[in-house]
């Protein structure tokens, strides 16, 4: 973590901001976006991309819920919505357990209220599961999503 | 060539709906049978009156034309929400709302 990066980043409120810093040479052009999760992204199994993302100790909780279709015609778009009474969300990620690279997306969250809602591929039937990051905790909840055609290509 | 984006916000929930192919690397074209290349989004912020309330990572796993909804508390009418995103390949694109 490259903490005056960080710090630069919050305090730069406006898309102003943050040029002057590319310019002023702060900021090279193209960092002034979170660090994308390379080990996540590139992980091939479930249990390797929530250890990436320091999600690997994640409980099973009942205020986590995964809402998606029981069964999708078409992977290529598998509609999913995370619903979580949770306070203090600080993050939520989302995996399709059996895709060639588990890991769909991350969300760091300030003032979240309790829905998020994407659109994700799944090459198989398989788990989608959310994990979520409240007061410093992981949390998790899956939904089995049949896939009768699936939308990784391949 | 950048990303085109529309967004909307209303009823607390903020929605953006991208315009982009959202390739994975690893589907092959039907005809050629080539590998077509990874070409998808991997960074999206969204700020409401110049605060970031999302900054999102994707992977290729995320449909084509990426829909991201999400709500926020205490979101207002007239509120100003601002999106960017950036591509792997270093494309960039950014759209706005007001509350409605």
């Amino acid at each position: 973590m490259n903490t005056t990066r960080r710090l630069l980043l919050k305090s730069a409120t406006s898309a102003g901001l943050v040029a002057a810093a590319v310019a002023a040479g702060l900021l090279k052009p193209g960092q002034a976006l979170a660090d994308w999760n390379s080990a996540g992204f590139t992980a091939t199994k479930a249990a390797d991309a929530l250890g990436a993302i320091g999600a690997g100790g994640a409980a099973a909780s009942s205020d986590v819920e995964v809402k998606a279709p029981d069964i999708a015609e078409n992977g290529a778009v598998v509609p999913v919505e995370v619903v979580t009474r949770l306070p203090n969300v600080e993050s939520i990620a989302l995996l399709g357990e059996k895709n060639a690279n588990p890991l769909i997306a991350i969300y760091a969250l300030t003032d979240f209220d309790g829905s998020l809602t994407t659109r994700m591929k799944m090459g198989q039937t398989a788990n989608v599961r959310a994990v979520v990051k409240a007061g410093g905790k992981f949390y998790t909840a899956a939904k089995e999503v049949k896939v009768t055609v699936g939308g990784c290509g391949g | 060539m950048a990303i085109a984006m529309r967004v909307r916000a209303s009823n607390g929930e903020i929605k953006v709906l991208m315009t982009h192919p959202s390739e994975n690397g690893m589907r092959k074209d039907a005809k050629s049978g080539q590998v077509v290349p990874a070409h998808f989004v991997k960074n999206v912020t969204v700020a409401v009156n110049g605060k970031t309330v999302m900054d999102g990572q994707w992977g290729g796993g995320i449909s084509k034309d990426p829909y991201l909804g999400f709500k926020v508390k205490g979101l207002k009418a007239g509120d100003k929400v601002s999106v960017s995103a950036e591509d792997n390949k270093g494309d960039k694109g950014s759209g706005e709302a007001t509350v409605s």
